[in-house]
């Protein structure tokens, strides 16, 4: 056992000093450490999210499970052109988990979700050489979902339930590339809404194709954020009758969208565990992020044009003894950004993730699941070119790279 | 347990080490860059208030940010360039005090005017650089606004005691390192190991601004004779400069040296239309009627008289017609005609003959300066409806460059330019075709990520609010030619900058 976790523990080192990412689905350490799939693997409440219909196959009562992660992920840019550079300084991210399911009935099961599987933060340099795309942006969304699992014979169950959204978001950018007040400070604008609430739901499907391998299928439906009367404040800006910026209100919406999941998981030589996921992400609902201001001010209109993406995510579990599990797995995550609309706040390239885990079984009741998680992103040479001015498009264009990694820390309490 | 622990804990350690991004060639890392033979460690800037970064009639903190040393000084510091300094301003006001009292005027800035149209106007506040309060230098931009060729070597210049009599120059004053010093004496003390010689245009532009209204000191190699508005003398111009490119060029430092401007295509010549009078067929005959007499009688018999030639006689001939006209004007050129017309046969009264002593029209290639646009069609005396400025009194001599001032502009500029030429190849020095490069900025504009960059005043982008200055955009473009020069010439490969993150003119209400 101790030479396997030194070979994973190599195997993170190497992946650490080539880490790359920060798009990160965190919704579950065990499921994480297996390169996040979970579709199709029937082992914890995690199951809220990854598929409900597999709660009602828990061997245990009561299941609940929580969790956080720490997100650290960095982005730099520049343009070898002019010799600009800029790098975020964005704060840790901490999305968290709660799960809880309850097998009511031999047939039935119900479960609860708090999860967070949007959200993005990235600090630039105020006034940095984007900064008339964004200076800094927050945007933050949590999930609540209410569940049910139902069994219809060994080899079949569905389940479902509503989603609660409740999210917030905070942004910032200036103006354009050089109004200024009289002092050279840069205009800017922050938009801020927070309590945007509105409603989803999910539905999944478990197939025990044999007692060692598992089909499930999950659809989580697209919701979309309408932020109204949120609060745009304007600072900076010259009094002029030519710049009729002043404070007002806006509404946006902000989509986050509907998500398909297929995999399969593979039980072998008594020990292992084989997962693989496969998640189609409806991003083509992302056209454009327009601003419309309630007074005079100009309204905002950003392209955006994302394509559907896909991710593949690959996982393996070894019961190592009693006391440990461990995982380990990669996925790769396909961009939905097309060429010409890589927009600096959401800098987001193909990455390959590589993740890793472990579960500690301290009692027959508790476990301790950790988790790490390393996304690569390769440098990439990119331009969003639909800022305009006067009329005229001016692309902003540069190399960007961008890494992350999140270790994870959860709780899983059965009874 | 307490391996896993252990493990864990190095494998954190390594992630954190790691957690920056990093690029396999980032553009911030020594070597990505180079200065090729030139070193940029210290670099000293000279000049006047192109190289101070002056704009919009004042010289003010933001107009300091971009100018173009120190927008070149931030693209050096890719490739070994050291601190640059220079002598801010107290504010973005602009205005001077001395001793308390404003003595130049605040920033332009562009105001929306009660009637909706906006045009610039001089920015209100009290200014607070006081030029007595001594900065501490050295700076590293020696840009002094004002200053000729042959200023940058005159000993008091900076004397401060020197600014309210015009013996010194304020903008030095506030910095020079003593009542004694020269401006290139300030520079070459700081051993710079590169420099930029940018000067003469105030050898040419007062003159021109002041509508050709001082003298072509061509010939006259005396300096401390000149009045202000006057052109230098090309041979003071290259003595001077010679002298200045071999002080600064000491000690082996690289350089480059930026040639004079042809000024006449600035919008402080080309905004001012210059047919701007509008008349009606009534009023062009009235005024026809009135000169007739004089068209007809009086030049026909002073060409007779032999007083005045035929083409003189040619270019003094009034004449308006319905639609656009061109305004009357006094051309201190012509031959004075005001005592011959009060004599016989004439016997002009005084008045009328004072009129038309140095009278013409304005002609299509004359320039008409831009604060002319406030005088033209005005009425000076409102008990006297019929006293229109450019219809029945002239422009004075002060507000039109003539043909005839702008062929000595030119003349000296391109004996300067020769000078300066000749000695950026015999030194071996980078050289910038400024005079090439405005031509083009006139003739098309130069295009850039947002568009065009022209000589238009306010929507051009190139010129700020005083029709003579660059805006910070217009010295981001200078400041890229000259690193185009400075790498062809020294193999280096500092990047340009990209003129489109410059800021034109500024938007603000007073």
């Amino acid at each position: 056992m101790n030479k396997l976790f030194l070979f994973a523990a190599f195997i993170l080192a190497s992946a650490v000093t080539y880490a790359g990412g920060y798009r990160v689905s965190l919704q579950g350490q065990k499921a994480l450490a297996m390169g996040h799939t979970g579709v199709a693997v029937i082992n914890s409440s995690e199951l809220v999210f990854f598929n409900p219909a597999g709660l009602v196959y828990l061997e245990d009562r009561l299941n609940i499970s929580a969790g956080v992660s720490g997100v650290f992920s960095g982005v730099a840019y520049q343009n070898s052109a002019n010799g600009a550079y800029a790098e975020t300084d964005s704060p840790v991210g901490t999305p968290l988990y709660l799960y809880a399911s309850y097998k009511a009935t031999d047939w039935l099961a119900v479960g609860l979700g708090v999860y967070t599987p949007y959200g993005s933060t990235v600090e630039y340099e105020d006034d940095w050489e984007g900064s008339h795309l964004v200076n800094n942006i927050d945007l933050k969304a949590f999930y609540v979902q209410p569940t049910v699992s139902i069994k219809v014979n060994d080899k079949f169950s569905f389940g479902g339930g509503a989603i609660y959204v409740n999210g917030s978001v905070n942004f910032n950018r200036n103006l354009n590339r050089t109004l200024t007040d009289l002092e050279g400070n840069r205009s800017e604008v922050t938009i801020d809404a927070s309590g945007v609430s509105n409603w989803g739901w999910t539905a999944s499907a478990m197939f025990n194709f044999t007692e060692n391998l598992h089909l499930g299928a999950t659809y989580r439906s697209e919701i979309i954020l309408e932020a109204e009367d949120g609060d745009a404040t304007f600072e900076n800006i010259p009094n002029s009758p030519l710049t009729p910026f002043s404070n007002t209100t806006f509404n946006a919406s902000l989509p986050l969208p509907a998500e398909m999941t297929v995999g399969m998981s593979y039980q072998f030589c008594e020990k292992w565990l084989f997962a693989f996921d496969y998640n189609r992400a409806f991003w083509d609902v992302y056209d454009s992020l327009d601003i419309d201001f309630a007074n005079e001010t100009p309204d905002s209109r950003n392209p955006r044009n994302y394509k559907n993406a896909s991710i593949y995510r690959f996982g393996l579990q070894y019961d190592a003894s009693t006391m440990f599990t461990l995982r380990a797995g990669y996925y790769f995550d396909e961009s939905p950004i097309q060429a010409g609309y890589f927009a600096p706040e959401t800098p987001r390239n193909d990455s390959n993730n590589f993740t890793a885990g472990l579960t500690v079984n301290v009692s027959d009741h508790l476990q301790i699941d950790a988790s790490f998680l390393y996304s690569r992103f390769k440098e990439v040479d990119a331009s969003y070119d639909f800022y305009t001015e006067n009329g005229v498009n001016v692309p902003f264009s540069g190399t960007y790279k961008s890494n992350a990694f999140a270790p994870g820390l959860g709780l899983t309490y059965k009874l | 347990m307490k391996n896993i622990l252990k493990y864990t804990f190095a494998v954190v350690a390594v992630g954190f080490a790691s957690c920056e991004p990093e690029f396999d060639n980032p553009v911030n890392e020594e070597g990505f860059y180079t200065s090729g033979t030139a070193d940029f460690s210290r670099y000293v800037a000279v000049g006047n208030s192109l190289t101070a970064g002056f704009a919009d009639g004042a010289l003010y903190i933001t107009g300091q940010n971009n100018s173009y040393p120190n927008i070149m000084a931030e693209q050096f510091s890719l490739a070994g360039g050291g601190e640059f300094t220079q002598p801010l301003m107290n504010d973005n006001l602009g205005g001077l005090l001395l001793g308390g009292n404003q003595i130049t005027e605040n920033r332009f800035v562009l105001a929306v005017g009660a009637n909706g149209n906006p045009g610039p106007v001089r920015l209100e506040g009290n200014p607070t650089t006081e030029v007595t309060n001594k900065l501490v230098g050295p700076f590293n931009n020696m840009g002094v606004p004002g200053a000729k060729s042959f200023h940058l070597v005159a000993p008091g210049y900076g004397n401060a005691g020197g600014v309210a009599q015009g013996a010194a120059n304020p903008y030095f004053a506030r910095f020079a390192s003593s009542d004694n010093a020269t401006i290139i004496a300030d520079a070459t003390a700081q051993n710079p190991t590169f420099f930029s010689l940018w000067i003469g245009n105030n050898d040419i532009l007062a003159y021109a601004t002041a509508g050709g209204s001082g003298v072509d000191q061509t010939g006259n190699s005396d300096p401390n004779t000149y009045g202000n508005n006057d052109i230098t003398d090309p041979n003071v111009f290259a003595s001077v400069y010679s002298q200045q490119v071999a002080a600064l060029a000491a000690n082996g430092a690289k350089g480059v040296l930026v040639n004079i401007p042809e000024v006449t295509s600035i919008p402080y010549f080309t905004t001012v239309p210059r047919n701007a009078i509008p008349l009606d067929a009534a009023t062009a005959g009235a005024l026809n009627a009135q000169f007739a007499a004089y068209n007809n009688a009086v030049l026909p018999g002073l060409v007779g008289a032999g007083v005045i030639s035929q083409e003189e006689a040619a270019l003094r001939m009034i004449n308006f017609s319905a639609g656009q006209n061109f305004p009357i004007m006094v051309d201190d050129d012509l031959t004075d005609l005001t005592q011959i017309l009060q004599g016989p046969p004439f016997s002009l009264p005084a008045q009328t003959a004072g009129l038309l002593g140095q009278l013409r029209q304005v002609k299509p290639d004359d320039l008409i300066v831009l604060p002319a646009s406030s005088v033209l069609g005005s009425v000076p005396d409102p008990s006297n409806p019929q006293g229109v400025v450019g219809v029945t009194i002239p422009l004075s001599d002060d507000l039109v460059l003539a043909v005839t001032e702008q062929a000595r502009v030119t003349a000296a500029s391109m004996a300067y330019n020769a000078t300066i030429q000749a000695l950026a190849n015999a030194n071996g020095l980078a050289f910038v075709d400024a005079r090439a490069a405005l031509n083009r900025v006139a003739n098309g504009g130069i295009s850039y990520d947002a568009g065009l960059l022209t000589n238009q005043f306010v929507t051009g982008g190139a010129f700020s609010l005083d029709g003579v200055h660059p805006t910070a955009r217009g010295y981001a473009y200078v400041a890229n030619l000259a690193i185009q020069a400075i790498n062809e010439t020294y193999d280096a490969t500092i990047p340009t900058v990209n003129i489109g993150d410059y800021p034109t003119i500024t938007l603000t209400n007073n």
